[in-house]
């Protein structure tokens, strides 16, 4: 359990801006801007910010579906953009990934159990007379039944395309899984379904996630490590339940404090940020979040704050606790 | 019809749809005739303090497939001054009863057939679904007003921020001059906490961000001084610290202004924090309605519970999430006993008759379901 599954240190991911009479490059948007984090084997990470922060490039650049701009991705001690493609394509079985958007991301024209095998086939994963029952066996995996399968994805709803597409996925036998905001276009009812289905698959295969979500409620429950984005940049990680016990950046607060409760009678404090989040092609000086910070300095406004370890893994991005 | 699922051949289809075409064009010529008495749309209110009162609405819509009854017998009421949250899943109904209310429902497929939608307008009481449509212009954007779910969508991406609400407040008051309605939508700007009226004024939509968008399409929803608003979804898209921003304003902007709200949304969250009361629908019924504190602390209808359990809560830790099982019923081939039985845990055997009637826990707390808690 102690081993670390994928260690991220100093990604870069920037986006170049083109314009001029040219086209030429004028600018960058820094979606990703020196973020570092470890995943241990068979844990989940939660990975949170507001749209635009860059949760999901990061997840991209991870799995090189996005090349980076700079740093270091090693999946299982590999250096994964050294790979070349055949190594490339030999390690997309390892790492997958599970869309938002489930109306999106399966296609129209196939039947479901070739959207689940088509990987399959391609890469070898079980002899071909195997190949039916395996796939029926990953279906019924994912809470889908046997006879599904020469289904198109437009007679499923929502959740039970959310489950093709984790089928999808999980053909393969991956050890590490990017869920980019999977429930988020779910009722609460289906987004529970597929949040105990993810559970119970991890146990049974002992998968690594990186649950990407702006759903902090979502997060807090599947999570066992969290890291706050703000801007491209990671302002707080740490336990899962030592950062919402205790969130010690004032992003992270606020964030916090902005989640409505079901219950009618929770007071609470309510931290609202003024403003919206600033444009990351033109990232504040300093520290990225002073310009909506209440506990602004001037040391703030000019220089960039390192990330500091207040112990147990719980690491803060904030000069307030640089002494 | 509809054995197998929403699959049938074309020749039933074309059965449907000529039943349908009689049934929709009387209703249609109905509702176009040239001049309708006053007698037939004006009622009087159950109880004056009420702004609107829904009463055994029926809203149907006859497809091709057959007739799907998207709100079917809906009754509540929305008092002066107070928020009223309407939660449920998507497809259960509920943004229907709201255009229903606007008469905004897509004609001639979609229709209210029956019941009685009362507006208070304070001199006298409208009934909506039989009101004809010069009667609705006066009252949509004077009396009631909509903020829309998307505010991407709804404002027009190649007119100005100035000119969209500016269009609002000379359509609905023609004596005012153009000086005075520019002022007056540099007033909505800055009730809606929008720092840079004068600059907003001349930008285009795409050039502002989620959050700003939303406090347009409030600003112009606001901009007559409604006596209703209905928001459907209004923070759905918003991320949660600007979803905090909107709430916190619409809950000021309510105290300044006196209107009722009508919330629609499916986050328990969200309905918990602003409402005073909650009506809970399910497949086009409402089973559960109340006062916030009584659905959130003694919440009595299965599906209720089911709902507030399958929500993961910030600090509440559970092994597992509690998910409702099965599917919401076909809404084409809805069944004659409770909706919500195949689903439920906590069947008893009375269950097995028609669908149950309303049971009343308390004068406010009304529940839909056999077991009465």
């Amino acid at each position: 359990m102690s081993e670390n599954i994928l260690e991220v240190s100093h990604l870069k991911k920037y986006f170049p801006i083109k314009g001029g009479f040219f086209g030429g490059v004028t600018g960058q948007v820094k979606a990703v801007d020196d973020v570092s984090f470890t995943i241990k084997k068979g844990t989940t990470m939660g990975l949170v910010g507001e749209s635009g922060c860059g949760k999901s490039t990061t997840g991209r650049t991870i799995l090189r579906l996005l090349e980076k701009t700079d740093g270091e991705i090693l999946f299982n001690g590999e250096d994964i953009s050294a790979k070349d493609k055949k190594e490339l394509r030999a390690l997309r079985t390892k790492m997958q990934i599970i869309f938002q958007d489930p109306y999106s991301s399966l296609s129209p024209r196939l039947p479901v159990g070739e959207i689940i095998g088509e990987a399959v086939k391609e890469h070898g994963i079980v002899k071909p007379e195997e190949y039916q029952d395996y796939i029926t066996s990953v279906m019924k995996d994912c809470g889908l039944q046997p006879y599904h399968k020469d289904r198109y994805p437009h007679e499923f709803s929502g959740g039970q395309r959310q489950r093709i597409c984790i089928a999808r996925a999980l053909a393969l036998n991956p050890e590490f899984v990017v869920c980019d905001e999977p429930v988020s276009a779910l009722d609460v009812s289906i987004q529970a379904q597929i949040i105990n289905l993810l559970w119970d698959l991890q146990e049974k295969r002992g998968l690594t996630y990186l649950f990407i979500s702006h759903d902090l409620s979502v997060v807090e429950h599947i999570s066992d490590t969290i890291g706050v984005m703000y801007l491209g940049s990671m302002v707080e990680t740490g336990k899962a339940n030592d950062v919402f016990a205790e969130p010690l950046h004032p992003y992270t607060k606020a964030l916090f404090s902005a989640i409505p409760m079901p219950d009618p009678d929770y007071k609470k404090e309510r931290i609202i940020l003024e403003g919206d989040i600033p444009s990351p092609a033109n990232p504040p000086k300093g520290c990225k979040f002073h310009t909506r910070c209440k506990y602004c300095t001037q040391r703030c406004k000019e220089e960039a704050p390192r990330s500091i370890d207040v112990g147990g893994g719980h690491t803060v991005c904030c000069h307030l606790h640089d002494k | 019809m509809a054995k197998n699922g929403n699959y049938i051949s074309a020749k039933e289809s074309r059965e449907i749809s000529r039943k349908n075409r009689k049934i929709t064009s009387e209703i249609e010529k109905k509702r176009n005739r040239r001049h309708i008495p006053e007698s037939e749309y004006v009622t009087k209110m159950r109880d004056e303090n009420n702004c609107v009162e829904f009463d055994n609405v029926q809203t149907y819509f006859f497809t091709d497939i057959g007739t799907v009854k998207a709100v079917d017998g809906v009754s509540f009421d929305v008092p002066l001054g107070k928020t009223v949250g309407i939660v449920g899943e998507s497809g259960c109904g509920k943004s229907v009863t709201s255009l229903s209310l606007m008469q905004l429902v897509q004609r001639p497929s979609g229709q209210t057939i029956g019941g009685e939608i009362r507006f208070n307008t304070g001199e006298k009481a409208i009934n909506v679904a039989a009101a004809p449509a010069d009667v609705m212009r006066s009252l949509r954007g004077n009396q009631m007003a909509m903020i829309f779910q998307e505010p991407m969508t709804s404002l027009n991406p190649v007119f100005r921020i100035g000119a969209q609400v500016d269009e609002v407040i000379a359509l609905h008051n023609p004596a005012m001059s153009k000086e005075d309605v520019k002022a007056r939508t540099m007033d909505m700007l800055s009730m809606v906490g929008i720092a840079n009226k004068e600059g907003v004024y001349s930008m285009y939509p795409h050039e502002l961000s989620g959050g700003m968008r939303q406090r347009i399409m409030i600003a112009m929803a606001l901009s007559c001084d409604p006596r209703l608003i209905i928001a459907d979804e209004p923070t759905t898209a918003l991320d949660v610290t600007i979803q905090a921003q909107i709430l916190d304003l619409l809950r000021n902007l309510k105290e300044r202004i006196g209107s009722s709200i009508m919330l629609i949304t499916h986050d328990l969250g969200v309905v918990a924090e602003m409402a005073d009361y909650v009506v809970v629908m399910y497949a086009g019924r409402v089973v559960e309605q109340g006062s916030a504190s009584e659905i959130f602390h003694d919440p009595r209808h299965p599906y209720t519970i089911g709902l507030m359990n399958s929500k993961p809560v910030v600090g509440k830790h559970v092994k597992r999430l509690y998910s409702i099982p099965g599917n919401v019923p076909n809404p084409v081939d809805m069944p004659d006993y409770c909706y919500f039985r195949d689903r439920c845990e906590m069947c008893v055997r009375e269950c097995d008759g028609e669908y149950p009637g309303i049971f009343e826990v308390s004068p406010t707390h009304k529940v839909s379901c056999y077991r009465r808690g």
